[in-house]
């Protein structure tokens, strides 16, 4: 006997005379409080600042010269932009574009200074950018290796206000990675130390009308 | 191993780990509760939880195949293991058919519950534990102390030398002159790990949730160290035990919110990890799942145990319990630590061995881990279901087959106290007679216990003796408004006497069959 069949049947004989158990209750809230889009924004805002994350806000024509601003406090010699990324938000020549190839190796990436992306949406709540691998973000491991990640987000299309709000707007067939604040541990006395592997500094630039 | 109550004398007797381990634990509770305290819902997300697992429980094999399928379709191969010894073997297997000789590892506490490093190891392939406490548990051939922490127990000096000792002969050594900030601590892991990260082509990870309906497995982390794991290599191979299934992709709701807030006390962790299968041109082109068995089936068929089962290793249970606080996550002598690891541990394993044996023992049943549990899991009520099994035997499932176990050897100090508890619960006027007389012997109060007592006050003193029964107390002032009785206890204890009766249980052994 195969062991899927034995696990399966030592479920089925351990469930077998088990009562049937009660429907899900669905009454928790989709949303922790009511507010107008501008507060959902300035909650994920404020959550994110929370959790070390530098916030900035702009509209379009700021954006670049934002961008670029944020690029050289950084002294970034050279920035990581995914394929999509809309050309109009990086138009200057420095730092040094790179782009992400499928052949390029993890020690490629290791030799970037930053990376820009967009994102699929925000949840204020929680402080949370989601990526899933659209256009404008690239592969998992762009926002990963690079020390320095600056996302940029919507104002208010993206955002959402909670978690029950952003699950049905994704698709799980795709790859996602929720990022709330930078890489952090807290391994050493409960100490905590930001950028541990993934990057140590996280800007999250808030796009629309001012 | 030892058995917990020396395990924990020891532990007891060390002021740095009591310190160490106190402060974690008062910090994190602290948090945890204010975090909680923003969602307003916290109760119905919580009954929602427990809910969701009990449905994944109840049609196991169902959620079981119909998520093989989903993987399989979204191109990831489904292995099944039915024990540790299996699961070894399958991974071994697999790391060697790529051709490589290390792995990286992200947290597990499937991978750790049988012994995957050792395997490996036998087998010559080195595995890399990557989360910054495992690689200090992992350098200083430590065992981890804490689900959410594991290196608690060790100060920023232990960790340290632990450091420039050992991380040159794992690969890039400790910068010289190391000094002891968790910030400089931390940097040295980042250099000595990236490395690994940066050359890996096999990870071999667990999971926190799988997702039935649609393939998804999830990883909660927060060092980054997960994703490189997750991402970087080519070959993913991700062992995980069979209860992490959830029926749909909404379930995540929950959990995104009870999990992190009941962990860290964070909103949100700052990573989180969900893929399906494979996906092209990024990340591993070779997904791996491994499904472990290894003693949850069993513990699935017991009926007051089986809610161990929907625990989704928070560690909430830990920061709460007075008994892990004193005693430290080694004294439990098992992956699982804490008010958790003490209803799993026995359940998964059997309660055979001696540390098997007097886990259930090792809490005071206050009924704290209870309350902060995010998925309801009634610890106190499984700790004595366990105590009786250990004390009087009875018919337990292993390996899926329905024997009957004999009372564990040396407890036969533990049956004599239960069987004068239940004398005196019987009848009700020898208690009350006990308890004044207890309570006018007060100034003779022994500092020690004499016999099985003895180890607890080795290393503790005896609780203060109430200057009044309980039961008087409440006479006097209730005594026209309601009957003890009534209140006392809860209704789903107070037949515990009879559910350890082996005559009731005798006749339903026929009930399981065998594999
Ligand atoms: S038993 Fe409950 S509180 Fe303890 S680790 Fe599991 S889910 Fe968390």
């Amino acid at each position: 006997m195969s062991s899927r069949d034995r696990i399966l049947g030592r479920i089925r004989r351990a469930t077998a005379t088990a009562a049937p158990a009660p429907a899900v209750p669905r009454d928790y809230l989709p949303v922790h409080g009511a507010r107008t889009p501008a507060q959902t924004a300035a909650l994920l805002a404020a959550n994110l600042a929370e959790y070390r994350a530098k916030v900035h806000r702009t509209d379009e024509d700021g954006l670049a010269p934002l961008l670029a601003r944020l690029l050289s406090e950084r002294g970034a010699r050279s920035v990581l932009v995914p394929a999509g990324l809309p050309p109009h938000w990086l138009p200057a020549a420095d730092p040094t574009r790179v782009h992400d190839r499928a052949d390029s190796t993890p020690y490629e990436l290791d030799a970037v200074d930053s990376v820009v992306t967009g994102c699929a949406l925000a949840i204020a709540e929680t402080g949370t950018i989601v990526l899933d691998g659209g256009p404008g973000q690239g592969r998992r491991r762009i926002t990963l290796i690079p020390d320095h990640h600056i996302c940029v987000v919507r104002v208010p299309d993206q955002v959402v206000d909670s978690v029950p709000r952003a699950l049905p707007l994704l698709d799980p067939t795709r790859p996602l990675t929720w990022i709330s604040g930078p890489s952090a541990t807290s391994d050493i006395e409960l100490d905590r130390v930001e950028g541990v592997h993934g990057p140590r500094t996280l800007e999250v630039v808030l796009l629309g009308a001012q | 191993m030892p058995a917990f109550p020396e395990a924990a004398k020891d532990a007891v007797g060390d002021e740095v780990l009591r310190a160490n381990l106190r402060h974690a634990t008062h910090t994190i509770r602290d948090k945890r509760a204010r975090a909680v305290a923003e969602l307003a819902d916290w109760e119905l997300l919580r009954a929602a939880g427990k809910a969701v697992k009990d449905q994944t429980l109840r049609h196991l094999d169902r959620y079981l195949l119909q998520l093989e399928e989903s993987v399989t379709a979204a191109g990831g191969v489904v292995h099944w293991a039915a024990d540790a010894e299996e699961a070894n073997r399958i991974v071994t297997g697999l790391v060697r058919a790529t051709g490589e000789r290390e792995v990286v590892k992200v947290k597990s506490m499937a991978t750790q519950e049988i012994g995957l490093n050792e395997a490996l190891e036998a087998a010559g392939i080195a595995a890399y534990e990557t989360d910054l406490a495992e690689l200090i548990v992992q350098l200083g051939r430590d065992r981890p102390s804490h689900i959410l922490v594991p290196a608690i127990h060790r100060n920023r000096a232990e960790i340290r030398d632990i450091f420039e000792a050992e991380m040159g002969s794992w690969g890039r050594a400790a910068p010289a002159g190391l000094g002891d900030d968790p910030r400089e601590l931390a940097e040295a892991a980042r250099l000595h790990l990236r490395e690994k990260f940066l050359r890996a082509k096999v990870a071999v990870s667990g999971a926190n949730f799988m997702v039935a309906e649609t393939g998804t497995m999830v990883v909660f982390e927060s060092e980054g160290n997960g994703r490189m794991c997750l991402t970087l290599p080519d070959t993913l191979i991700s062992v995980v035990g069979i209860e992490k299934v959830v029926p749909t992709f909404r379930d995540l709701e929950i959990f995104l919110q009870t999990l992190p807030r009941s962990s860290t006390a964070e909103r949100m962790n700052p990573y989180t990890t969900m893929w399906t299968g494979t996906t092209d041109g990024d990340g591993p082109s070779a997904f791996h799942l491994v499904l472990l068995d290894n003693g949850r089936t069993d513990t699935l068929a017991d009926e007051v145990g089986r809610q161990a089962l929907r625990c989704i290793r928070c560690s909430a249970c830990l920061n709460v319990c007075p008994v892990y606080e004193r005693a430290g996550g080694h004294a439990y002598g098992s992956v699982y630590p804490g008010p958790i690891g003490a209803i799993l541990s026995p359940q998964l394993r059997g309660t055979g061995s001696e540390i098997d044996a007097s886990l259930p023992y090792a809490s005071t049943l206050c009924g704290a881990c209870y309350e902060v549990c995010p998925v309801a899991i009634d610890i106190p009520e499984v700790l004595v279901h366990l105590r009786e099994r250990v004390v009087q035997g009875g018919p337990v499932t292993r390996e899926g087959i329905r024997v009957r176990i004999r009372p564990a050897r040396g407890h036969a100090a533990e049956r004599a106290a239960m069987r004068a508890a239940r004398h005196l619960l019987d009848h009700p006027c020898a208690l009350r007679a006990g308890e004044r007389l207890l309570a006018r012997a007060r100034r003779l109060r022994p500092r020690r216990l004499p016999g099985p007592g003895r180890a607890w006050t080795d290393s503790r003193e005896l609780p203060e003796l109430p200057a009044e029964p309980f039961r008087d107390w409440w006479a006097r002032e209730r005594g026209g408004r309601g009957s003890l009785g009534d209140t006392e206890g809860r209704g789903d204890r107070g037949d515990t006497g009879d559910r350890g009766d082996v005559g009731d249980r005798g006749d339903r052994r026929d009930r399981g069959g065998r594999t």
